[in-house]
C-alpha cells in the first residue's frame, strides 16, 4: 500500500535512501543537496539505518570514499550539487571506468560564475561524458521513484555503471509536494541486496582495481564501458517495467506528451516540463497541435527512440537549461540534432537556452517559444538557431 | 573467473575483465623483468654465511629465502640493480664478468 | 616477539617480482617490508595513490600484490582507504566477515601524493581517525613525471623544475615536515624510518603502526636512483648517510610521546649525504660553499628541536 505524504525532493531522496539502507554513505555538504545527508544523519542518530555514515572533507573525497566502499563490496551512496559535482569530476570518470555502481543524488545547480545557488543543469551536463547514467525527474514523485530504481539499474551485471539521480535544485529539492511513498519492506524487496561477485574484502580471492592500461588494452576497456552504457537502456526499461508492476507508476526513457500528431514540440527536461505541459494544454485547447518530449534518461541518450518520435513534427525547440559555450547551442541541442541527422524527414530544430541560474520559466515564456515554432512550421523564417530566452537586451 | 594468463594484447574487448579487474594474487610474476638487466649479480655460495641481509633489500623479490637460507637469484626477475652486492658483508655477491 | 630477519624472510612474499619499478627503486623494498609487517594470518587492502608505484605494480593484467589492491587517483588514497575501512566496519558489524577474517587497510603514496596533492585527503582521514595506516614512500620529488620538485624536496636539491644554474642553487625552500604535521593531528602512532641495518627499525614501526587502532602514519625516506642521481647499488649507504647526518632522523611518536629510535654515534656532516648524489653536485662548486653551511645549519636546528621533543 502506498503512503500519501508531503515531502520535498531532498526528503524524498533521503527517505528512499533510508528504506534502501545503503551500507556506506560518504557526505559533504553543498547547497541545495545538503539536506539529503542532514536527514540521513538523523536517521543514523535515531538508529533507523545500519549505514556507516562518514563526513569527509570534500566532494572529491566523498566520491573517492564511495569508490573504496563499493569496491570493498558495499553499496555506497552520496549526494552533491554544482561545484561539488565539478570537484568530483575526476573521480566520476574513475567510478565509471572501474565499473563501480555508486549511486549519486544530484540537486542540479548552476556553476560559478558569478556564483549562484539556483537551478540549472550546468553541473550535471558538464558531466555528461563521465560515464555515469543520468536520470532526471520532473517532480518529487519522480525523484523518489528514480531513486528506488537506481541501484538495480547501476548494479545490473550487464551494466555495472555508476548512476546520477538528478533533481532540480530548490525547485524540486526544496519545494514540498504531495508524494506517494512505498512501504519500507516493499522497497527493500524491490531493490534487493547487493552481492558483487568479487570485492576487495572477499576472503576467498583478492581483487585488484584500477590498473595502468597501455594502449593495447585501453581502447578495448573503453569499448566495453561504452557497451555497458548501451546495455543500460534495456535494463532501465526492464527495471521500470518491474517498477510499474510492483508500484503502479510507469516510466520510460522519456515521456511523450501529446506527441502523436504534434506539428510543433519542445524537447525539455526536469521541472520545466511541468510548466511547458500547461502551455501545451492551452495550445491544444485552441486546436494547435503542440506536444512535448521530456527527456528522463540523458545517459544513455535514447537517440533513436526520440528521433522516431520527432520525425513527423514540423518545428522543434530544444530547451537547454545550461549554456554549453559551444558557440552554437547547448548540450541537449547537440544530442537532438545528432539524433535527427540521418532521418530523411525531419523537423526544423532550434535551440533555446533558458532558465540559467534560477531564471524563472513561466507558461507565458513557454508559449512564446511555441509561437515561434508555429511561425517556423508555417514556413516562416527559422531565425536564430541558437538563442537565449528571457534575457535582457 | 578470468585468469591474467588468459589476458593478452590480442584478445577481443569482450574477453577483457570488467573494469580491468584482476582476481588473483601476484600476476606480475608473469612479467620477466630479468630482461631489463644490463649487469648480473652472482651469488658465491661458498662465501655466503646465510645471514640473509641481502634478501630484504632486493626491490624485485628476487632472492628467495626458504627455511632461513637464501637460494640462487631469480634471474627471471632480477633487474641487476646491485643493491644486494653492497648489502652483503661477506663479499658473497659480485658482478658477473661479461 | 623479538625481530628476527630470518623469520621475516621465511614469510611468503606478498609484493611480487615482475613489477615495473626501475632497477634499484627503494619503493620495491618498502612495499615488501610493509607487507611483511602484516601478520600472515591477516589479509590486507592496499589503497595506492597514482605514481611510480601504481603504474609499476598494477599494469593490466599484472598485479604485484598478493592482497586486494585499489588505485583510484593521485590525491585521494586516504579518502579511498576511508571508504574501504567504512566498508570493513560495516561488514564486520553485519557479520559478513567472520571473526577470524581480518583485513588491515593500508594506503601508500609517494611524497607528491602525500605531502602535496593528497595532503587534504590525508588530513581528513587522520582527523576522522579511520583505522588504517598510511605509508609515504618519500623520494623527495615527483619522480613518476621526471623529478619535479615537491614540498618534500630538500633545499638546494636540483629538480627538473628547480634546476641548478648560473642563477640557481636548486630548490629555494626547505622541505615540509610532514611527519610533524601528522603528529599535530593527534594520530596515535606516527613514525619516520628508512632502509637501514637489517630492516628492524622499519619492520617494528610498520608493524606497530598497522596494529595500532586508528589512523597511523609511517614516513619512509625512499631513495630514487634516477632522481637523486646516484648508482643504484648505493641505496643502503645513502639511507645510512641520511640517518647518520640527521637529515632523516629515525623516531616514533606514540600517543604524542616522542622516542628517538636511532641516534648516530657520531653525527656526520651533511656533505656525507649530499656528496653522494648528483642532485646536490652544484653545492660543491666553488662559490656555493654557503649552501652546505646553510643546509647544515637547518639540519642542526631541526635535530636539536627533535632531541628536545624526545627528552
Amino acid at each position: 500500500m502506498s503512503i500519501r505524504e508531503r515531502l520535498s525532493g531532498n526528503e524524498a531522496i533521503a527517505t528512499a535512501m533510508r528504506q534502501i539502507n545503503p551500507d556506506v554513505f560518504a557526505m559533504f555538504p553543498i547547497t541545495p543537496s545538503t539536506e539529503i545527508p542532514q536527514y540521513y544523519a538523523q536517521y543514523v542518530a535515531d538508529g533507523r539505518v545500519d549505514t556507516e555514515f562518514i563526513c569527509v572533507e570534500s566532494e572529491h573525497s566523498s566520491l573517492s570514499a564511495c569508490l573504496g566502499a563499493e569496491a570493498a563490496g558495499c553499496r555506497a551512496v552520496t549526494a552533491t550539487s554544482s561545484a561539488g559535482l565539478s570537484f568530483m569530476n575526476e573521480v566520476l570518470y574513475v567510478a565509471a571506468s572501474s565499473r563501480l555502481p555508486v549511486v549519486l543524488a544530484v540537486a542540479c545547480r548552476a556553476l560559478t560564475g558569478p556564483i549562484n545557488i539556483n537551478h540549472d543543469y550546468s553541473d550535471s551536463m558538464a558531466e555528461r561524458d563521465s560515464g555515469f547514467i543520468q536520470i532526471y525527474a520532473e517532480n518529487n514523485q519522480e525523484v523518489y521513484d528514480n531513486y528506488l530504481m537506481a541501484h538495480r539499474i547501476a548494479e545490473h551485471p550487464d551494466v555495472r555503471l555508476p548512476l546520477m539521480v538528478c533533481e532540480d535544485g530548490f525547485i524540486t529539492s526544496h519545494a514540498i509536494e504531495n508524494i506517494e511513498l512505498e512501504e519500507d519492506d516493499a522497497v527493500k524487496k524491490f531493490v534487493g541486496e547487493y552481492h558483487p561477485e568479487n570485492y576487495l574484502l572477499k576472503a576467498e580471492n583478492p581483487l585488484a582495481v584500477g590498473p595502468y592500461g597501455v594502449s593495447n588494452y585501453y581502447m578495448e576497456a573503453r569499448v566495453a564501458q561504452a557497451h555497458a552504457m548501451m546495455n543500460a537502456k534495456q535494463v532501465i526499461l526492464d527495471v521500470a517495467a518491474d517498477f510499474e508492476k510492483t508500484f503502479g507508476r510507469k516510466y520510460g526513457l522519456f515521456e511523450e506528451y501529446m506527441m502523436e500528431d504534434a506539428d510543433i514540440a519542445l524537447v525539455i527536461m526536469g521541472s520545466s516540463a511541468g510548466t511547458a505541459k500547461t502551455a501545451v494544454d492551452s495550445l491544444r485547447a485552441q486546436g494547435i497541435k503542440a506536444g512535448l518530449i521530456k527527456v528522463r534518461v540523458f545517459r544513455p541518450f535514447p537517440a533513436e527512440e526520440i528521433a522516431k518520435c520527432l520525425v513527423n513534427a514540423k518545428a522543434v525547440a530544444v530547451m537547454d537549461k545550461s549554456e554549453g559555450f559551444s558557440g552554437c547551442g547547448g548540450p541537449l541541442f547537440a544530442e537532438i540534432s545528432g539524433a535527427m541527422i540521418n532521418e530523411d524527414k525531419r523537423p526544423k530544430i532550434v535551440d533555446v537556452v533558458f532558465g540559467l541560474g534560477g531564471r524563472d520559466f513561466t507558461v507565458k515564456a513557454a508559449l512564446s517559444v511555441y509561437d515561434r515554432l508555429i511561425k517556423i512550421a508555417e514556413g516562416g523564417e527559422l531565425g536564430q538557431v541558437y538563442s537565449h530566452l528571457g534575457v535582457r537586451t | 573467473m578470468k585468469k591474467a594468463s588468459e589476458i593478452n594484447e590480442s584478445i577481443p574487448w569482450q574477453e577483457m575483465t570488467v573494469g580491468c579487474e584482476i582476481y588473483e594474487p601476484g600476476t606480475s610474476r608473469l612479467t620477466k623483468t630479468g630482461e631489463w638487466r644490463s649487469r648480473t649479480p652472482e651469488w658465491i655460495e661458498e662465501k655466503c654465511k646465510q645471514c640473509v641481509l641481502c634478501a630484504p633489500f632486493c626491490p624485485d623479490s628476487s632472492i628467495p629465502v626458504k627455511d632461513g637460507r637464501r637460494g640462487d637469484f631469480d634471474y627471471d626477475h632480477c633487474k641487476g640493480c646491485g643493491i644486494c652486492i653492497k648489502a652483503c658483508p661477506f663479499e658473497a655477491i659480485k658482478w658477473r664478468e661479461e | 616477539m623479538a625481530y628476527n630477519l630470518k623469520n621475516e624472510m621465511n614469510k611468503p612474499e606478498r609484493f611480487n617480482a615482475g613489477h615495473r619499478l626501475c632497477a634499484g627503486c627503494g619503493a620495491g623494498i618498502v612495499c615488501r617490508a610493509m607487507m611483511r609487517a602484516v601478520n600472515p594470518e591477516d589479509k590486507a587492502v592496499i589503497c595506492n595513490a597514482t605514481g611510480c608505484l601504481e603504474v609499476s605494480s598494477f599494469q593490466y593484467p599484472y598485479t604485484a600484490w598478493d592482497d586486494s589492491y585499489i588505485h583510484t587517483a593521485f590525491e585521494n588514497a586516504s579518502a579511498t582507504a576511508s571508504g574501504v575501512e567504512a566498508a570493513y566496519r560495516f561488514m564486520k558489524k553485519k557479520g559478513k566477515l567472520g571473526q577470524d577474517q581480518n583485513f588491515k587497510i593500508l594506503a601508500i603514496g609517494g611524497d607528491g601524493g602525500t605531502y602535496d596533492i593528497g595532503f587534504q585527503s590525508l588530513s581528513g582521514a587522520l582527523e576522522r581517525g579511520h583505522d588504517f595506516t598510511y605509508f609515504c614512500y618519500d623520494n623527495n620529488a615527483y619522480m613518476n613525471t621526471g623529478t619535479q620538485r615537491s614540498s618534500a624536496t630538500p633545499r638546494f636539491a636540483s629538480a627538473t623544475t628547480t634546476p641548478a644554474g648560473v642563477e640557481s642553487v636548486g630548490k629555494k625552500q626547505v622541505q615540509k615536515d610532514l611527519t610533524q604535521i601528522v603528529v599535530s593531528h593527534g594520530s596515535p602512532y606516527v613514525a619516520q624510518t628508512t632502509m637501514i641495518g637489517n630492516m628492524k627499525d622499519f619492520h617494528e614501526k610498520a608493524h606497530r603502526a598497522i596494529y595500532t587502532e586508528g589512523a597511523t602514519f609511517v614516513n619512509v625516506l625512499t631513495p630514487c636512483p634516477r632522481g637523486w642521481q646516484y648508482p643504484a647499488e648505493n641505496l643502503l649507504e645513502i639511507c645510512k648517510a641520511a640517518v647518520d647526518t640527521c637529515i632523516w632522523p629515525l623516531y616514533e611518536v606514540v600517543e604524542g610521546e616522542y622516542h628517538l629510535t636511532y641516534e648516530p654515534k657520531k653525527k656526520l656532516p651533511v656533505e656525507e649525504f649530499m656528496s653522494k648524489q648528483g642532485r646536490f653536485k652544484h653545492c660543491f662548486a666553488p662559490g656555493n660553499e654557503w649552501t652546505i653551511e646553510a643546509a647544515q645549519e637547518y639540519v642542526d636546528k631541526k635535530w636539536d628541536e627533535l632531541l628536545e621533543k624526545c627528552r
